[in-house]
């Protein structure tokens, strides 16, 4: 069912990672991936992996939860293995069969973009997995809040974003409805042709626009009646504080980040 | 026979994750054709998700369903004949209307069924009457009637499906107590005139009362009793323990009682307590 899907894929938990202010961890992820890319051999890479695993311990998301969200990146990540397996002909050659060429060095490009890639995901899930989606965009918020300055409507497009993400849940539930209640009618969506499948859509979008629209005089209503007026001078009910812990985490951060341009130099 | 019987039916959402909930618990049920069944519970007592297993919408987590003696979910191709046999009136039906006219979309369950256009025709005319939707309306958008008018047309749209079992979850949730009236009266009529089972998923225990011969109570995912709607409600206290009422003129006779006056019946309709009170007063 559309319910099982994971959108915004929040995992909610209490660990540390969770802890982290929500600003810091945006910031963290951004130096993580960079981490990422200033290593250049398996060993800086290696220090990566170390980050990556412990701070995945650390969080406690489920390891089946963590694959699903690398699963859809899979074929990407099997497309770059082959490419850098096949195209890098530097080193000395392993296979050499008609056009098809592989060296050692090939091999280990191909491993190191692999591990890459994966480490990136990871890591990078482990923010959506870690903070709520309404954190994140306030969070957003905060971080571009600068743009202001130069006319960006920065609070607009954050209201913009949290109203959407509130609303993926409802219209999701809603379309659930809809397509139970017109399978009770005998709607037919799984079996004939493309066209007749794409056909049989059209007595769930019509309820479902319909629905949208009216969520959406509803939402302006009710926004109107508490008088909301825009970004200016509104303030919060959760207030974004650094604490103890987001020190921690950026001390943690700066402590592996050192390790793999430490590494790098030795290499 | 009993045209709908379940064994041990479970229904689990989200397993596996941190949301997962047990909406239906190990239910045990047989409703035999032609009762007007009230099915009534707290909210969240897993009502809603019993009913969507009735026509098939929802797989059992465990446990199975029968329909007619036949086993639900064997055979996935033979769902869909289910769902005619079985009509599932959602709450709030007024928002699955998408055609252009009312006509048509009546007519999107019975065209589903296969039936030729003259038989369509028959049957949009029939509950149309019977819903109370004039031939007028049915040329209209169905986006340009009253919340009312809405869903008499949603439900003439399953209605005219002639399914044998006719679930409806809340059909007068929302309307005017004189919307309200009209509807539990049409289905009524509609029990009494097709001879076919009905199953009314409602909160207003009066409602209940007047239109049910049995009632189904869920409680916390379990099935906490299916019998008359005279025994059920003789059973006041336990109801009240669960957070749902017994109808008002009930309680007020059940008061009436504990302060002394001498009746033998349980009163659970106005109607009732009209001949009641006469009797009483004669007996004066």
């Amino acid at each position: 069912m559309i319910k099982d899907m994971t959108i915004g894929q929040y995992f909610p938990g209490k660990s540390p990672v969770h802890r982290l202010d929500a600003r810091l961890k945006i910031l963290l992820t951004i130096a993580f991936i960079v981490m990422l890319f200033v290593a250049d051999d398996i060993k800086g890479l290696g220090v990566g992996i170390a980050f990556t695993f412990i701070t995945f311990i650390i969080s406690r998301i489920p390891l089946k939860m963590m694959f699903k969200s690398i699963r859809p990146i899979l074929i990407i990540i099997i497309i770059t293995a082959m490419l850098n397996l096949f195209f890098v002909h530097t080193g000395t050659p392993l296979v050499e069969w008609k056009f098809i060429k592989i060296t050692d060095k090939g091999v280990e490009t191909a491993v190191f973009m692999v591990v890459r890639i994966l480490c990136l995901i990871v890591g990078t899930s482990l923010l959506t997995y870690t903070s709520s989606p309404i954190d994140l965009t306030d969070a957003i918020e905060r971080l571009l809040s600068p743009l202001k300055k130069i006319k960006v409507p920065v609070h607009e497009l954050a209201m913009m974003m949290t109203i959407a993400l509130r609303f993926i849940p409802t219209l999701l539930e809603e379309t659930d409805k809809i397509t139970s209640a017109q399978k009770a009618r005998g709607a037919d969506m799984e079996t004939g042709s493309i066209f007749k499948r794409a056909k049989a859509l059209i007595p769930i979008l019509i309820p479902l626009f319909v629905s949208s629209f009216r969520h959406a005089e509803e939402l302006a209503l009710a926004m109107e009646c508490r008088c909301y007026h825009g970004g200016e001078g509104r303030t919060r009910m959760k207030q974004l504080h650094f604490k103890l812990i987001d020190l921690w985490g950026t001390l943690y951060l700066v402590f592996f980040f050192a390790g793999v341009i430490v590494m790098n130099k030795i290499g | 026979m009993a045209i709908i019987k379940t064994e041990n039916l479970t229904y689990v959402y989200g397993d596996g994750t941190p949301f997962r909930k047990v909406a239906v618990d190990n239910v045990d049920l047989e409703i035999e054709n032609g009762e007007m069944v009230g099915v009534i519970g707290h909210t969240g007592s897993g009502k809603s998700t019993l009913i969507q297993h009735f026509n098939g919408l929802l797989k059992p987590t465990s446990g199975s369903v029968y329909i007619d003696g036949e086993r639900l979910w064997d055979d996935k191709a033979k769902l869909r004949p289910v769902r005619f046999k079985v009509g599932l009136v959602f709450q709030y039906p007024e928002y699955q209307l998408f055609e252009e006219t009312c006509y048509k979309d009546i007519a999107f369950g019975p065209k589903n069924m296969g039936l030729d256009n003259a038989e369509i025709d028959r049957r949009i005319k029939e509950t149309a009457r019977m819903v109370g939707i004039g031939a007028d309306v049915l040329d209209k958008s169905p986006f340009e009637l009253s919340g009312g008018q809405k869903r008499r047309v949603a439900i003439a749209g399953v209605m005219a499906m002639e399914p044998q079992v006719l679930i409806l979850d809340e059909p007068a949730s929302g309307l005017d107590p004189k919307g309200r009236d009209q509807i539990l009266g049409l289905i009524r009529e509609y029990h009494q005139q097709k001879k076919n089972t009905v199953l009314l998923v409602s909160h207003s225990m009066e409602d209940i009362a007047k239109h049910t011969t049995k009632i189904l109570v869920m409680n916390k995912a379990k099935l906490f009793c299916y019998d008359d709607t005279v025994k059920v409600f003789h059973r006041a206290k336990e109801l009240e323990e669960m957070g749902l009422a017994v109808p008002q003129i009930t309680r007020v006779f059940n008061r009436l009682r504990s302060m002394g006056i001498q009746f033998d019946d349980d009163v659970y309709t106005t109607k009732y307590a009209k001949e009641l009170l006469m009797r009483l007063l004669a007996d004066k």
